[in-house]
Protein backbone atom coordinates (compact mmCIF):
# COMPACT_ATOMS: atom_id res chain seq x y z
CA UNK A 1 0.00 0.00 0.00
CA UNK A 2 1.16 3.69 -0.99
CA UNK A 3 1.11 5.94 2.06
CA UNK A 4 -1.71 7.63 0.64
CA UNK A 5 -4.12 4.29 0.58
CA UNK A 6 -2.78 3.89 4.21
CA UNK A 7 -4.38 7.16 5.16
CA UNK A 8 -7.46 6.61 3.35
CA UNK A 9 -7.84 2.89 5.09
CA UNK A 10 -7.63 4.66 8.26
CA UNK A 11 -9.85 7.33 7.21
CA UNK A 12 -12.61 4.86 6.28
CA UNK A 13 -11.81 3.18 10.07
CA UNK A 14 -12.09 5.83 11.53
CA UNK A 15 -15.43 6.84 10.06
CA UNK A 16 -16.63 3.41 10.37
CA UNK A 17 -16.28 3.69 13.92
CA UNK A 18 -17.47 7.10 14.23
CA UNK A 19 -20.84 6.39 12.41
CA UNK A 20 -21.74 3.60 14.82
CA UNK A 21 -20.98 5.55 17.68
CA UNK A 22 -22.74 8.93 16.85
CA UNK A 23 -25.36 7.84 14.94
CA UNK A 24 -27.97 7.13 17.99
CA UNK A 25 -27.09 10.78 18.86
CA UNK A 26 -27.89 11.70 15.54
CA UNK A 27 -30.93 9.87 15.26
CA UNK A 28 -32.28 11.08 18.61
CA UNK A 29 -31.34 14.31 18.93
CA UNK A 30 -31.38 15.64 22.26
CA UNK A 31 -34.13 18.50 21.39
CA UNK A 32 -36.99 16.28 20.68
CA UNK A 33 -38.88 13.62 22.81
CA UNK A 34 -37.48 9.84 22.34
CA UNK A 35 -39.45 7.57 21.68
CA UNK A 36 -40.66 5.66 23.88
CA UNK A 37 -39.49 1.94 22.55
CA UNK A 38 -35.79 3.55 22.51
CA UNK A 39 -36.02 4.78 25.71
CA UNK A 40 -36.88 1.35 26.78
CA UNK A 41 -34.26 0.25 25.03
CA UNK A 42 -31.46 2.44 27.01
CA UNK A 43 -32.97 1.46 30.15
CA UNK A 44 -32.75 -2.44 29.82
CA UNK A 45 -30.21 -2.71 26.93
CA UNK A 46 -26.97 -2.13 29.66
CA UNK A 47 -27.24 -4.90 31.91
CA UNK A 48 -27.38 -7.55 28.85
CA UNK A 49 -24.40 -5.52 27.13
CA UNK A 50 -22.21 -6.11 30.01
CA UNK A 51 -22.84 -9.44 30.03
CA UNK A 52 -22.01 -9.99 26.26
CA UNK A 53 -18.36 -7.76 27.21
CA UNK A 54 -17.49 -10.00 29.90
CA UNK A 55 -18.33 -13.11 27.16
CA UNK A 56 -16.41 -11.24 25.08
CA UNK A 57 -13.24 -10.83 27.37
CA UNK A 58 -13.24 -14.66 27.73
CA UNK A 59 -13.79 -15.50 24.13
CA UNK A 60 -10.78 -17.22 23.02
CA UNK A 61 -10.81 -19.49 26.27
CA UNK A 62 -10.94 -23.25 25.13
CA UNK A 63 -12.18 -25.43 28.25
CA UNK A 64 -10.29 -28.56 26.13
CA UNK A 65 -7.28 -27.44 25.51
CA UNK A 66 -4.43 -25.61 27.63
CA UNK A 67 -5.38 -24.44 31.39
CA UNK A 68 -9.26 -25.37 30.56
CA UNK A 69 -10.42 -21.49 31.07
CA UNK A 70 -9.50 -23.00 34.91
CA UNK A 71 -7.29 -19.84 35.95
CA UNK A 72 -10.22 -17.43 34.21
CA UNK A 73 -12.69 -19.59 36.59
CA UNK A 74 -10.89 -19.20 39.68
CA UNK A 75 -9.98 -15.76 39.39
CA UNK A 76 -13.63 -14.71 38.23
CA UNK A 77 -15.06 -16.63 41.58
CA UNK A 78 -12.44 -14.58 43.30
CA UNK A 79 -13.03 -11.12 42.04
CA UNK A 80 -16.97 -12.18 42.84
CA UNK A 81 -16.37 -12.90 45.70
CA UNK A 82 -14.17 -9.90 47.12
CA UNK A 83 -16.89 -7.49 45.46
CA UNK A 84 -19.42 -8.94 47.65
CA UNK A 85 -17.25 -8.83 50.50
CA UNK A 86 -15.86 -5.13 50.40
CA UNK A 87 -17.54 -4.12 47.35
CA UNK A 88 -14.73 -1.78 46.46
CA UNK A 89 -14.22 -1.40 42.66
CA UNK A 90 -10.60 -1.33 42.66
CA UNK A 91 -9.86 -4.24 45.11
CA UNK A 92 -12.25 -6.58 43.26
CA UNK A 93 -10.24 -6.24 40.09
CA UNK A 94 -6.75 -5.69 41.39
CA UNK A 95 -7.07 -9.05 43.81
CA UNK A 96 -8.89 -10.98 40.43
CA UNK A 97 -6.06 -9.77 38.13
CA UNK A 98 -2.85 -10.58 40.97
CA UNK A 99 -5.01 -14.16 41.06
CA UNK A 100 -4.90 -14.34 37.57
CA UNK A 101 -1.39 -13.38 37.19
CA UNK A 102 -0.04 -15.81 39.94
CA UNK A 103 -2.19 -18.72 38.70
CA UNK A 104 -1.06 -18.35 34.88
CA UNK A 105 2.50 -17.83 35.69
CA UNK A 106 2.98 -19.93 38.31
CA UNK A 107 0.25 -22.88 38.57
CA UNK A 108 -0.67 -23.98 35.22
CA UNK B 1 -20.69 30.96 42.34
CA UNK B 2 -17.62 28.23 41.72
CA UNK B 3 -14.84 29.38 39.45
CA UNK B 4 -14.68 27.25 36.21
CA UNK B 5 -11.18 26.04 36.98
CA UNK B 6 -12.51 24.41 40.36
CA UNK B 7 -15.26 22.63 39.07
CA UNK B 8 -12.46 21.41 36.57
CA UNK B 9 -10.36 20.52 39.13
CA UNK B 10 -12.99 18.60 41.26
CA UNK B 11 -14.36 16.86 38.84
CA UNK B 12 -10.73 15.78 37.68
CA UNK B 13 -10.03 14.72 41.41
CA UNK B 14 -13.31 12.43 41.27
CA UNK B 15 -12.67 10.87 37.99
CA UNK B 16 -9.06 9.91 38.47
CA UNK B 17 -9.85 6.85 41.02
CA UNK B 18 -12.47 5.44 38.45
CA UNK B 19 -9.82 5.32 35.67
CA UNK B 20 -7.09 3.29 37.44
CA UNK B 21 -8.48 -0.25 36.33
CA UNK B 22 -7.91 1.37 32.55
CA UNK B 23 -4.62 2.85 33.65
CA UNK B 24 -3.55 -0.66 34.25
CA UNK B 25 -5.25 -2.46 31.47
CA UNK B 26 -4.53 0.18 29.20
CA UNK B 27 -0.99 1.17 29.10
CA UNK B 28 -0.31 -2.74 28.80
CA UNK B 29 -2.43 -3.43 25.66
CA UNK B 30 -1.84 -0.10 24.44
CA UNK B 31 1.87 -0.88 24.36
CA UNK B 32 0.86 -4.58 23.09
CA UNK B 33 -0.74 -3.12 20.17
CA UNK B 34 2.28 -0.44 19.77
CA UNK B 35 4.62 -3.54 19.74
CA UNK B 36 2.47 -5.39 17.03
CA UNK B 37 2.48 -2.29 15.04
CA UNK B 38 6.42 -2.07 15.50
CA UNK B 39 7.42 -5.56 14.47
CA UNK B 40 4.90 -5.38 11.49
CA UNK B 41 7.29 -2.66 10.10
CA UNK B 42 5.17 0.80 10.52
CA UNK B 43 7.11 3.36 12.18
CA UNK B 44 5.97 4.12 15.77
CA UNK B 45 3.65 7.76 14.72
CA UNK B 46 1.34 5.21 13.11
CA UNK B 47 0.45 3.65 16.08
CA UNK B 48 0.49 7.07 18.15
CA UNK B 49 -1.78 8.90 15.30
CA UNK B 50 -3.97 5.58 15.13
CA UNK B 51 -4.98 5.61 18.84
CA UNK B 52 -5.64 9.42 18.63
CA UNK B 53 -7.92 9.21 15.80
CA UNK B 54 -9.51 5.53 15.95
CA UNK B 55 -9.30 4.70 19.50
CA UNK B 56 -11.34 1.82 19.25
CA UNK B 57 -8.88 -1.11 20.81
CA UNK B 58 -9.93 -4.44 18.93
CA UNK B 59 -10.08 -2.44 15.88
CA UNK B 60 -6.98 -1.05 16.28
CA UNK B 61 -5.26 -4.63 16.32
CA UNK B 62 -7.47 -5.80 12.81
CA UNK B 63 -6.35 -2.33 11.21
CA UNK B 64 -3.08 -4.02 11.19
CA UNK B 65 -3.81 -6.27 9.45
CA UNK B 66 -5.44 -4.23 6.73
CA UNK B 67 -2.89 -2.41 6.35
CA UNK B 68 -0.69 -5.18 5.94
CA UNK B 69 -3.03 -6.40 3.31
CA UNK B 70 -4.50 -5.54 -0.36
CA UNK B 71 -5.67 -1.69 -0.37
CA UNK B 72 -9.54 -2.08 -0.16
CA UNK B 73 -11.34 0.98 1.72
CA UNK B 74 -15.13 -0.54 1.49
CA UNK B 75 -13.96 -3.56 3.30
CA UNK B 76 -12.30 -1.29 5.66
CA UNK B 77 -15.49 0.30 6.11
CA UNK B 78 -17.63 -3.06 6.35
CA UNK B 79 -15.27 -4.37 8.72
CA UNK B 80 -15.42 -1.70 11.06
CA UNK B 81 -18.80 -0.89 11.03
CA UNK B 82 -19.26 -4.56 12.30
CA UNK B 83 -16.56 -4.85 14.67
CA UNK B 84 -18.11 -1.64 16.38
CA UNK B 85 -21.08 -2.22 15.93
CA UNK B 86 -21.79 -2.80 19.76
CA UNK B 87 -21.13 1.07 19.86
CA UNK B 88 -24.86 0.83 18.48
CA UNK B 89 -26.04 -0.29 22.25
CA UNK B 90 -24.01 2.10 24.07
CA UNK B 91 -25.27 5.17 22.72
CA UNK B 92 -28.55 3.98 22.75
CA UNK B 93 -27.92 3.76 26.68
CA UNK B 94 -26.04 7.18 26.80
CA UNK B 95 -28.77 9.53 25.23
CA UNK B 96 -30.11 10.57 28.81
CA UNK B 97 -26.85 10.76 30.24
CA UNK B 98 -24.38 12.67 28.00
CA UNK B 99 -27.85 15.45 28.09
CA UNK B 100 -26.50 18.69 28.56
CA UNK B 101 -23.12 18.34 28.03
CA UNK B 102 -22.64 21.17 25.85
CA UNK B 103 -19.61 21.13 23.71
CA UNK B 104 -18.30 17.94 25.35
CA UNK B 105 -20.63 15.97 24.33
CA UNK B 106 -19.09 15.73 20.61
CA UNK B 107 -16.04 14.33 22.62
CA UNK B 108 -17.95 11.76 24.98
CA UNK B 109 -19.31 10.17 21.99
CA UNK B 110 -16.08 10.35 19.97
CA UNK B 111 -14.14 8.55 22.86
CA UNK B 112 -17.12 6.45 23.76
CA UNK B 113 -14.97 2.65 23.66
CA UNK B 114 -16.41 -0.17 25.67
CA UNK B 115 -14.18 1.12 29.18
CA UNK B 116 -15.46 5.06 29.18
CA UNK B 117 -18.79 4.00 28.10
CA UNK B 118 -19.26 1.20 31.22
CA UNK B 119 -17.65 3.72 33.80
CA UNK B 120 -19.54 6.46 32.56
CA UNK B 121 -22.68 4.30 32.44
CA UNK B 122 -22.23 2.84 36.14
CA UNK B 123 -20.41 5.72 38.00
CA UNK B 124 -21.88 7.17 40.80
CA UNK B 125 -21.26 10.95 40.26
CA UNK B 126 -21.03 12.97 43.35
CA UNK B 127 -24.02 15.66 43.29
CA UNK B 128 -21.64 18.54 43.73
CA UNK B 129 -19.20 17.34 40.75
CA UNK B 130 -20.44 18.61 37.51
CA UNK B 131 -21.27 15.92 35.56
CA UNK B 132 -20.42 17.04 31.95
CA UNK B 133 -16.38 17.82 33.40
CA UNK B 134 -16.34 14.33 35.29
CA UNK B 135 -17.29 11.95 32.28
CA UNK B 136 -15.01 14.07 30.05
CA UNK B 137 -12.02 13.39 32.11
CA UNK B 138 -12.72 9.43 32.27
CA UNK B 139 -12.45 9.97 28.51
CA UNK B 140 -9.86 11.50 28.30
CA UNK B 141 -7.55 10.05 30.70
CA UNK B 142 -8.71 6.24 29.22
CA UNK B 143 -7.50 7.90 25.46
CA UNK B 144 -4.68 9.00 27.15
CA UNK B 145 -3.72 5.65 28.87
CA UNK B 146 -4.33 4.01 25.76
CA UNK B 147 -2.27 6.91 23.78
CA UNK B 148 0.47 6.69 26.19
CA UNK B 149 1.14 2.73 25.82
CA UNK B 150 0.71 2.58 22.24
CA UNK B 151 3.27 5.30 21.40
CA UNK B 152 5.56 3.71 23.42
CA UNK B 153 5.07 0.18 22.55
CA UNK B 154 5.65 1.66 19.28
CA UNK B 155 8.97 3.47 19.90
CA UNK B 156 10.77 0.72 22.09
CA UNK B 157 8.67 -2.45 20.45
CA UNK B 158 10.87 -5.42 20.52
CA UNK B 159 13.67 -4.12 23.14
CA UNK B 160 10.80 -4.87 25.88
CA UNK B 161 10.49 -8.45 26.86
CA UNK B 162 7.25 -9.49 29.25
CA UNK B 163 6.94 -10.65 32.74
CA UNK B 164 3.37 -9.29 32.96
CA UNK B 165 1.72 -12.22 31.96
CA UNK B 166 -2.06 -12.33 32.62
CA UNK B 167 -2.11 -8.58 33.28
CA UNK B 168 -4.97 -8.35 30.03
CA UNK B 169 -7.04 -10.16 32.86
CA UNK B 170 -7.47 -6.81 34.11
CA UNK B 171 -10.22 -6.25 31.36
CA UNK B 172 -11.77 -9.08 32.38
CA UNK B 173 -12.01 -8.28 35.93
CA UNK B 174 -13.40 -4.81 35.23
CA UNK B 175 -16.37 -6.20 33.26
CA UNK B 176 -17.37 -8.52 36.12
CA UNK B 177 -17.51 -6.40 38.32
CA UNK B 178 -19.45 -3.47 35.66
CA UNK B 179 -21.65 -6.67 35.65
CA UNK B 180 -22.02 -7.61 39.26
CA UNK B 181 -22.54 -4.03 39.98
CA UNK B 182 -25.34 -3.64 37.51
CA UNK B 183 -26.81 -6.70 38.87
CA UNK B 184 -26.60 -5.57 42.26
CA UNK B 185 -28.81 -2.63 41.55
CA UNK B 186 -31.16 -3.41 38.94
CA UNK B 187 -34.46 -5.28 40.51
CA UNK B 188 -35.07 -7.62 37.42
CA UNK B 189 -32.27 -9.34 36.33
CA UNK B 190 -33.66 -10.39 32.53
CA UNK B 191 -31.91 -8.83 30.82
CA UNK B 192 -28.69 -9.51 33.04
CA UNK B 193 -29.22 -12.78 32.43
CA UNK B 194 -29.90 -13.02 28.61
CA UNK B 195 -26.58 -11.58 28.15
CA UNK B 196 -24.50 -13.72 28.96
CA UNK B 197 -27.00 -16.75 27.98
CA UNK B 198 -27.43 -15.57 24.76
CA UNK B 199 -23.63 -14.62 23.88
CA UNK B 200 -22.76 -17.71 25.24
CA UNK B 201 -24.96 -19.87 22.65
CA UNK B 202 -23.83 -17.69 19.93
CA UNK B 203 -20.24 -17.90 21.14
CA UNK B 204 -20.94 -22.00 20.70
CA UNK B 205 -22.72 -21.80 17.58
CA UNK B 206 -20.68 -18.89 15.41
CA UNK B 207 -17.16 -19.26 17.12
CA UNK B 208 -15.17 -16.29 18.68
CA UNK B 209 -14.70 -14.45 15.62
CA UNK B 210 -18.00 -13.70 14.44
CA UNK B 211 -20.32 -14.17 17.66
CA UNK B 212 -20.72 -10.70 18.10
CA UNK B 213 -23.77 -9.64 15.64
CA UNK B 214 -25.63 -12.64 16.16
CA UNK B 215 -25.20 -12.34 19.82
CA UNK B 216 -26.42 -8.49 19.51
CA UNK B 217 -28.88 -9.29 17.16
CA UNK B 218 -30.44 -12.13 19.91
CA UNK B 219 -30.41 -9.95 22.34
CA UNK B 220 -32.08 -6.87 20.86
CA UNK B 221 -34.91 -9.08 19.45
CA UNK B 222 -35.36 -11.06 22.80
CA UNK B 223 -35.30 -7.40 24.63
CA UNK B 224 -37.43 -6.16 22.11
CA UNK B 225 -40.08 -9.36 22.15
CA UNK B 226 -40.25 -8.57 25.50
CA UNK B 227 -40.70 -4.92 26.22
CA UNK B 228 -44.45 -5.81 27.31
CA UNK B 229 -43.08 -7.88 30.70
CA UNK B 230 -40.09 -5.93 31.30
CA UNK B 231 -41.55 -2.12 30.99
CA UNK B 232 -40.69 -0.70 34.62
CA UNK B 233 -39.28 -3.73 36.64
CA UNK B 234 -35.25 -3.46 35.20
CA UNK B 235 -35.08 0.68 35.58
CA UNK B 236 -32.52 1.39 37.83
Amino acid sequence: MTVWQQVITVGMIVLGTMLTRFLPFLLFPSGKPTPKYIQYLGKVLPSAVFGLLVIYCLKNVSLFTGSRGIPEAISIAAVIALHLWKRQMLLSIAGGTVCYMLLVQFVF
Amino acid sequence: MQKKTDIMKKAFKAAFPHTIPIFAGFWFLGMTYGIYMNVSGFPFWYPMLMSLTIFAGSMEFVAVNLLLGVFSPLQAFAMTIMINARHLFYGISMLDKYRGTGWKKFYLIFGMCDESFSINYIAEIPEDTDRGWFMFFVTLLNQFYWFFGATLGGIFGSLIHFSTEGLDFVMTAMFVVIFLEQWLKEKNHVSAVMGIVLSLLCLVAFGADDFMIPSMIAIFATLTFMRGGLEGGVSV
